[in-house]
């Protein structure tokens, strides 16, 4: 990044020189000077614009996004079934997970928030692997580095200053990568947050953060979240551009998130991108959403439906017919089955797992305590 | 209205039931009391527990707050410099990190940085404590962390009738008050009138849950149940168990504990949190330096394993249990007295 060129005067060493000099004009520190965002969120389908779209583009999203969905309603299944503990479910938000697993290339790195399981699985983890967590058999089902996607973060927006330090550090190197981040509005609020965006702009991380603007933080709408005009705001007063988009439109926030990505790959800095979408189920199993939120609400936003906006222009354009939806159903079927069986088997888990991992190499109090434990184990006769 | 004459009903509640009314109740009796936190206006909290706050007392009085705890507790800072008793829900356990600049920085510190003219009255409630089936980061016990902070109170109750009364008590206190509340115990159950709520009792008094003879178990909160589980169980053996449970961890009871151990001699601290660098590592030692000459044992702890809170499907593995409990016991040098 170039410094401003203001040159520095060396004030001389009087009392009176004491006084405050006028500052220099006002000038943006990076080279593209971020606009204020737009306040209507960016769409394309529907508009005239998206008859530009590569076709094969649109269907490989629509493919996408039924399976996303119907992995979405699957996993909620499985919790009701007691299979999973907990799912926080991005119903609803499939265009965002979606779209920001497709941007990315083979090298770069996502880092997704609790309720991203999806974008973990369109990133072509295992979805057993990725359900793990919710499950509760292991804090992280997958490796890291197999996709290149960082544990699910339940602490809210801690993950953002991990995605600036991981893109950093990969700029240091000399790498092609770009590290795109996820989170909520209500994560907007955290400290961590803010951190995060000031750091990535002061060094021009190749990062992205995308918040999915889901309306709620559980009970807590937006309008106690933040005064802003949009969370894409946010952007222009730590130096980099905000986008906003809207979050059901897979095709916008895909060229936006695209776009961004791009910009970032180029040495362009970082961008937050706020997608405007909307959570269809409560905020997990265990949450009860009538409390705070009026069905008639969940209507209008049901028509407003990322996969049913897709699904009209592919249909409206010639793309799509019934033949082509039911191969994607039933391409999410299949991918459902799968995922029913493998999870209906119960994992088999070895207590003595609880001292691996814990350090490097095992300190000598968690040798006596795995002791202890497998001494446990045989007196209650659980094969080793 | 009752009569003097007619005694409240007495109906099972539960925790929940009674954090909730001390609440309440101290909303009702002072003004200057404020509850802020996440979830906690419209939606209750998510246990529940500052259900129907803000609609008996309004939005300003029960605040949904933007997402952050750091902002949370720091802004109830300056509640309380400007004379406001801020109650503050954290919504887990691992999840009021974020606050602890706020906490360890200002909170426990004002009124010694400012010579006593700025004392904080604060109460931080935490849920915490596993067994649950609570999924990573939802399962912690933090209470080292805060017992290591001096100019902090640490209290947790392990009763229905403790709940509110150290609830309300935490509330009054001058000083910033560490609210732990066991949360898998918020669904247990007691006899409790919420017309003739339990007295008030101050902060730092523990109490004998069950008197006995042969050794004293040392505890609280979630492992109340747990020792006076194994204290019945014991009786198969032979052994006469006295359980204690501290309710206050800052200030601690050393008169309690000490007459307890000195009685019978033998102690076994239990409790959730890790054993390294824990809590019973401190109230081992503080018995050992009054209890010496009584001791017929080495005080012995029972405690979490020193690893992360695991995965659900693994705590029970984790989690010190009656059989844990009565092992220690066991190892309490009972032969060499015979
Ligand atoms: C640091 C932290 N504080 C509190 C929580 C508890 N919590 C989990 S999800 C949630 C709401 C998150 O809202 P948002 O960021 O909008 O994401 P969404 O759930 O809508 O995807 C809260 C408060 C947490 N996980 N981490």
């Amino acid at each position: 990044m170039k410094k401003s060129s203001t040159p520095v005067q060396e004030p001389p060493a009087t009392a009176a020189s004491r006084r405050p000099t006028p500052p220099p004009a006002w000038q943006p520190r990076t080279a593209a000077a971020p606009l204020l965002p737009d306040t209507e969120p960016y769409r394309v389908l529907g508009t005239p614009a998206a008859a530009a779209a590569d076709p094969a583009l649109l269907l490989r999203l629509y493919g996408e996004l039924v399976r996303g969905r119907r992995f979405n309603a699957q996993a909620t299944a499985l919790t009701k079934q007691g299979r999973l503990a907990v799912y926080p479910s991005s119903t609803g938000q499939e265009a965002c997970e979606i779209a920001a697993a497709q941007v990315l290339r083979e090298q770069d790195w996502l880092f997704p928030s609790y309720r991203d399981s999806l974008a973990a699985v369109a990133r072509g983890l295992d979805p057993v692997e990725v359900l793990s967590l919710l499950r509760g058999d292991r804090h992280t089902g997958y490796d890291p580095y197999e996709h290149r996607v960082a544990p699910l973060s339940t602490p809210l927006a801690t993950q953002l200053p991990h995605a600036v330090g991981l893109a950093h550090a990969a700029r240091l190197k000399g790498d092609d990568v770009v590290a795109l981040a996820l989170v909520g509005d209500g994560g907007t609020s955290e400290g961590d947050f803010h951190e995060a965006m000031n750091f990535a702009a002061v060094w021009q991380a190749p990062v992205v953060f995308l918040v999915q603007n889901n309306g709620f933080a559980i009970s807590v709408p937006l309008a106690k979240q933040t005064a802003a005009p949009s969370l894409a705001h946010k952007a222009v007063g730590y130096g980099m551009p905000g986008r906003l988009v809207d979050g059901n439109d897979v095709l916008a926030v895909h060229t936006v998130l695209g776009e961004a990505v791009e910009r970032a790959r180029r040495g362009g800095g970082p961008t937050l991108v706020e997608a405007v979408t909307y959570r269809m189920e409560a905020h997990t199993n265990a949450d009860d959403a009538t409390r705070y939120r009026d069905d008639s609400e969940v209507a209008a936003w049901r028509a407003h439906d990322p996969v049913r906006l897709l699904e009209r222009e592919l249909r409206e354009r010639g793309v799509l017919d019934d033949e082509g939806a039911g191969k994607a159903a039933q391409a999410a079927d299949e991918m459902a089955a799968g995922l029913r069986e493998r999870m209906n088997a119960d994992p088999v888990l070895d207590p003595m797992d609880l001292f691996a991992h814990v350090y490097a190499e095992q300190t000598s109090q968690l040798r006596e305590q795995a002791e202890m434990l497998r001494a446990e184990l045989d007196a209650a006769g659980e094969p080793r | 209205m009752t009569t003097a004459a007619v005694k409240p009903a007495l109906k099972p509640a539960t925790m929940a039931q009674a954090l909730q009314r001390a609440l309440r109740d101290a909303m009702a009796d002072d003004p200057s009391v404020h509850v802020l936190g996440e979830d906690v206006g419209t939606l209750g909290g998510v246990f529940r527990i500052t259900d129907g706050l803000a609609a008996e007392f309004g939005d300003d009085r029960c605040t949904d707050t933007p997402l952050a705890e750091a902002g949370i507790l720091g802004t109830a800072v300056g509640m309380a410099m400007y004379g406001l008793r801020p109650v503050v829900e954290m919504q887990f356990d691992a999840f009021a990190y974020p606050s602890f600049e706020q906490l360890i920085s200002h909170v426990a510190k004002m009124r010694n940085r400012t010579r006593g003219a700025m004392p904080l009255p604060i109460t931080v409630r935490v849920p915490y404590g596993g067994g649950i089936g609570g999924v990573e980061h939802h399962s912690d016990s933090s209470e080292a962390y805060y017992m290591a902070t001096p100019g902090l109170h640490v209290v947790t109750p392990a009763t229905v009738d403790d709940a509110y009364g150290l609830l309300r008590a935490a509330i009054a206190s001058d000083d910033p008050v560490v609210f732990l509340e066991p949360k898998r115990l918020y669904w247990s159950k007691a006899s409790w009138s919420p017309d003739a709520p339990s007295a008030v009792e101050p902060i730092g008094r523990a109490v004998v849950r069950r008197p006995g003879s042969s050794a004293t178990l040392i505890t609280y909160g979630p492992s109340v149940p747990v020792c006076l589980e194994a204290a019945e169980a014991a009786r198969a053996e032979g052994w006469d168990l006295e359980v204690v449970d501290l309710r206050s961890l800052v200030p601690f009871d050393d008169e309690t504990v000490a007459e307890s151990v000195r009685r019978t001699g033998r102690a076994v601290v239990v409790h959730e949190s890790n054993g390294f660098g824990g809590p019973g590592g401190e109230i081992a030692a503080r018995v050992t330096e009054r209890c010496f000459h009584h001791l017929e044992a080495p005080v012995l702890r029972v405690a979490g394993f020193d690893i992360p809170y695991p995965p659900p499907m693994l705590e029970k593995h984790h989690l010190p249990g009656v059989d844990r409990v009565l092992d220690a016991v066991a190892r309490l040098q009972w032969e060499a007295d015979s």
